[in-house]
Parts: structure tokens; sequence; C-alpha cells
């Protein structure tokens, strides 16, 4: 097994928005490489695209409240050999530009690169519009389109910077508003397009995306203590799916559990299930958003309300085994 | 050096492309006529006179952009191109079919020398925005944009966003031009959306218009030069066209914005292509 070097998820972690690494890496890419720019639809902050904008104000664009062009003049930066980073909420880019999206990227590959913050009913007291929960779905189907949602900041600070050297293809990156743990540390491995065994077990796997994992490897901790060896797959990388290391987990477990904090209707656990189903069918439970819309409220009381939390993947861990 | 051609060589250019898109359309059996054959003229002053561009090297990095937002048309870009040296004529025949590289509205990765992928309307002038906004940053703004939109196609919000955007950013190294044919697939853009005032728009959102006849080389060839030393602002002009110009029953009839025409409709149609090339030979006689 690798070295993860997670952080020990029984101490008391720094918390942060992992839109807070994604402007760390956007920064930190451009730096890099003066073909990186950037584009906004009026949420400069709020996407933390700002530290970019700062930085580098003539490859910035302020496009102002306008998604379908955010996405359409970013499909223009690139056919002339910009990489564009195009950011807004996720509820509105790709939530309201999809077609474009579809046309002017992904069918005239063009590597844009899509950024979709404040993703998932942790988003909190704005509401169902602003908590963006088919995102994934609506990401994953298109050809050509890397999907990506990074577990925590130091993540998505790493994952930014790799898509910013991949000069072929679109992606799609999934961003939390709300501070949450993090994990991983400068030394973990992310590359695009691997999954991670974070904690090994032999009873059941749970294969998680983005905010999720946090909440698999505190449901991994308390199974242990009730006699249930869970081994925890974290999957940053939707679209490509590492076919390989899910697979392998799966045949040595015999069973598993998929939770996202998104609609599971065509989304990261229809996605898991789509594979087993072809290569390795097994028992399986999903948990996300089941056709319904969130609310307003607390995030963490929200989380617990919809069922998206340590506690409710451990309870589907004791159903699926026992 | 390339060959300047006169206004008549390029008239007769134009019912060349004209006659191609009447046999592409019969061929294939399926597509748009009345739009391809109004823009003829304006695909062949861009492509013949005032493009800075190299059909033998499609990715020449100092061309200029032509980008066909209301992809629908493509028949008249495939006909000119081909004209032009991109690629053998007797490819425009599989237009549309499985494995051609003439897809049923353009595909940029399908065939050198398009630079965009179209079809679903209202995307060309933000894709031209974001072309010159990477032109600015590589401070390459004398290579020029043109981008043709329907006048059906304005109809969607996505334009009159590039439209603000091109205006803030005064991206003067792009021509619009908008086939004002006044048809669209419902019927007379008046009825289905009204348009009107036009010019007032545009101008309103901060942009050079010009209003010509589209179907007048000569006053297409001035607009498309004027377009070029206009540096204060992004220029849109509003091209009249005639739909189905050329071909007695097509012209004006919104019916034919997007069907093909038959076998005995095709013969009837490069009759009257005939018929035009011969007034126009008189005419310059």
């Amino acid at each position: 097994m690798k070295q993860m070097y997670l952080k020990d998820i029984h101490e008391k972690l720094d918390e942060e928005p992992i839109r807070k690494g994604f402007g760390r890496g956007l920064l930190q890419a451009g730096k890099d490489d003066e073909n990186i720019v950037a584009a906004c639809a009026d949420l400069t902050g709020s996407t933390q695209m700002s530290l970019f904008a700062d930085e580098f104000p003539k490859r910035f664009v302020q496009i102002g409240v306008a998604e379908q062009n955010l996405v359409t003049v970013g499909s223009g930066l690139a056919a002339m050999g910009k990489i564009p980073f195009v950011s807004s909420y996720a509820a509105f880019s790709p939530g309201r530009n999809w077609e474009q999206i579809r046309t002017t990227i992904c069918l005239n590959e063009q590597p844009v690169k899509i950024v979709g913050s404040h993703a998932g009913v942790s988003v909190g007291p704005d509401g169902a519009t602003h908590q963006m929960l088919e995102d994934i779905a609506l990401m994953r189907v298109l050809p050509h389109m890397v999907v990506i949602a990074p577990g925590d900041s130091v993540e998505a600070e790493k994952a930014t910077i790799a898509m910013a050297k991949d000069k072929k293809n679109p992606c799609y990156i999934r961003l939390a508003r709300e501070k949450t743990p993090i994990f991983t540390t400068d030394k973990t491995p992310f590359e695009i397009g691997k999954a991670y065994v974070l904690s090994p077990g032999k009873d059941i796997s749970i294969i998680t995306t983005g905010t999720m994992t946090y909440h698999a490897l505190k449901a991994a901790d308390s199974l242990y203590k009730d006699g249930i060896d869970a081994e925890v797959v974290h999957v940053p990388t939707i679209k490509p799916l590492d076919a390989a290391t899910i697979l392998g987990s799966v045949e040595k477990t015999g069973c598993a559990i998929t939770a996202e904090e998104a609609q599971i209707a065509a989304g990261f656990g229809s996605a898991i299930a789509e594979l087993l189903a072809e290569h390795q069918p097994v028992k399986m439970k999903r948990i996300g958003m089941r056709d319904r819309f969130g609310e307003s409220g607390d995030p963490n009381a929200l989380l617990e309300h919809f069922g998206l939390t340590a506690k409710h993947i451990s309870m589907a861990a004791h159903e699926l085994v026992e | 050096m390339k060959k300047k051609y006169t206004i008549p060589e390029l008239e007769e250019i134009a019912i060349d492309i004209r006659e191609d898109i009447i046999k592409m359309l019969e061929k294939a059996g399926s597509g748009h006529s009345a739009g391809p054959l109004g823009l003829a003229d304006i695909l062949t002053a861009l492509y013949f006179d005032v493009l800075k561009h190299d059909p033998k090297k499609p990715d020449w990095n100092k061309r200029d952009i032509f980008l066909l937002s209301n992809g629908h048309c493509v028949p008249v870009q495939y006909a000119t191109m081909a004209h032009a040296g991109y690629f053998d004529r007797k490819e425009l025949m599989t237009l549309r079919q499985l494995g051609s590289r003439l897809q049923g509205h353009p595909e940029r990765t399908a065939l050198p020398g398009l630079e965009n992928t179209s079809g679903p309307l209202g995307c060309g002038l933000s894709q031209a925005c974001g072309m010159a906004l990477a032109m600015r940053m590589n401070q390459e703004m004398h290579r020029w944009i043109y981008v043709v939109m329907g006048d059906g196609e304005i109809n969607e919000g996505n334009v009159w966003e590039g439209a603000m955007l091109a205006n803030k950013y005064n991206l003067n190294n792009i021509t619009a031009i908008i086939d004002r044919n006044n048809i669209q697939i419902d019927g007379p853009t008046e009825d289905v959306m009204p348009l009107e005032d036009l010019k007032a728009k545009w101008e309103a959102f901060g942009w050079f218009v010009l209003d010509i006849d589209g179907n007048n080389m000569e006053a297409v060839i001035d607009a498309l030069n004027m377009s070029r030393a206009i540096v204060e602002k992004p220029v849109m002009i509003i091209a009249h066209t005639v739909p189905g110009k050329g071909v007695d029953f097509m012209e004006y009839d919104f019916h034919w914005h997007g069907a093909p025409p038959n076998r005995e409709e095709a013969k009837e149609a490069l009759k009257d292509l005939r018929t035009l090339r011969g007034k126009i030979r008189g005419e310059h006689e």
C-alpha cells in the first residue's frame, strides 16, 4: 500500500473552503505559464479567482453576470492557444450554459477549464437555488470532458495546477463553499484520473468523491470499532474513472457504498454503479440527494438533515454487511 | 502575391458557388437553401478579397479568422472554401454523408480551415470576443476576425452578452455581419420576433453600424474594407440580402429556409443561375 500521508482524523483538523485551494492553485498556474488566463461572471471573490485577477489583470476578463458569454468567450480564448479558467457558481455554470459547453467547448475540442463553486447542500443559507446538485450528472455525460471533485482545499490546489497543465481536454472542477476539514497534506498524491485507497480494509468499499471523503474516513474509523473493516476509496476524478483501483477494491470487499453531495441520479454513485454492473456486480448502496432539492439552513444541519454524514455512511455499511 | 479579382470576376465566382450549393444540397437531400444562396456574395468577398489567409496553410498563425455563427448556412462556406482551394470541389458532393468531413453543421475538428463548431445559434460573436481578447494579450490586434450571424439568430440572448463585452473591451478587430434576409424557420423575422430598429439597437450597444446591400459585391467589399479602418468601435455590418438569391422560385420564400431542392427544382435553379450569370456579363460589357 502506497503511503498516503494523510492527517490523523482523530485530531482537530484545520478547516478551509475548498475554493481557497483553487484560488491558490490558479495563481500558481498563472505564474508557471503565461498562457493561463481567467474569466469570471461577477463572482471573482466568491470563486477565489480574485487572487489571479489581482496578480494578472491583463490576463483576466470580467464577463459580468452572463454565464453563456463566460463559456463562449472561454471557447474563443482557447481557440487562440490560451488555457482559460472560467468561473461562476456551479448552479449557473454549468447550470445555465450547458449547451454552449457542449457545442463550443466539448464538440469543438477546446481545453476550457470550467470552475463551478458553491456545489452541494453545504452551501447552506442561500438555499436550493444556489445549492448545485446536478453538475456531476451534467458534466460527466459530455464527451471529452474531465470531471474533478477535490476532497479538500489542499487537493483542490493540486488539481487546479494539474488541470492547467492539460492543454488538450476541457475540464470541470467542482468546489464547495463552506469550510471543510483538511485531511490531505502537501505530500498526498494527486493525479488526474487516479483514485486512491486512503484507508485499506477488507469488508466493504466506501467509494466517495469531494467533500464526502472526509465523512467516509470518519465512518471507517467508527466501523472498525464495530468490527467492520472498511476500505475508503477516494475518487477525486469522476471522469475518467480509475476503474482498476475501484474494481480492485470491490473485488476484495465484495460490497460497496458510494457517497456524494449531489443528486444520486446520474451522478457519482451512478458512475460507480455503471462500472460495477458491467465488470464486478456486487451489493451496493448509494448515498446522496434522492431526487429532491436542498433548502436553507446551517451547512452541518443540512448535511445531517439530508443524510450526508459519517453516521449515515456507517448505518448503510452495517445494513450491507450484516 | 494573392491575385486581385475585379468586381465582375468576384460576381462570377459567387455564381459558381451558388451552382455548387444547389448541386450539393440536391445530392445531400437535406439542408438549408435560402441562407447559403443569399450569403454567397459576402463569403466570396471574404475568401477571395478581404481575408488574409492561405488555403494551403489553414493553420498559418498570422491568418485572419472567419467564423460562421449561423452554422446551418455552412454549404456556402464549404463551396467557397473549395473554390478558394482548401479542398477539391468533388468533396462537396459528400455533404451530410457518413464519414464526410463536410458535416451538416460545421465541425472544426473535421475539416482544416474551419475555425469553430457551430449550429446551435448565438455563440459566434462571443467566440470572436474571446479570440480578440487573446489576440490583444498576444499583441496581435492586426489580425482581423469576421463573424457572420443570421438575423433570426440574434433572438439569442448570448449574442447581446457578446455585444456588450465587445463594446466594454473595445474589440475593434472584430467585424460582425448580420445576414439580414428577414426570414427564419417559422416565418418572417418581424412576425416571429421583431428585430427592428436593428441599427439603433447595435448603436445603443456601442457598435459602429453600416447598413448595406449584401448582394452588391462592390458595397460588400467597400464595407468590409471600411470596417478595418474604424478603430474606435467594433463594427456591425447589417447586410440586407435576398434569401434564395439567384433562384427565382426560392427568393424571399421562407419555406426554403430549411429545405433542399429535388432533382427537378435543382435543374430549374441552375437554369436561373445561368440567366443571372448572363445578366452580370451583360451589365459589365
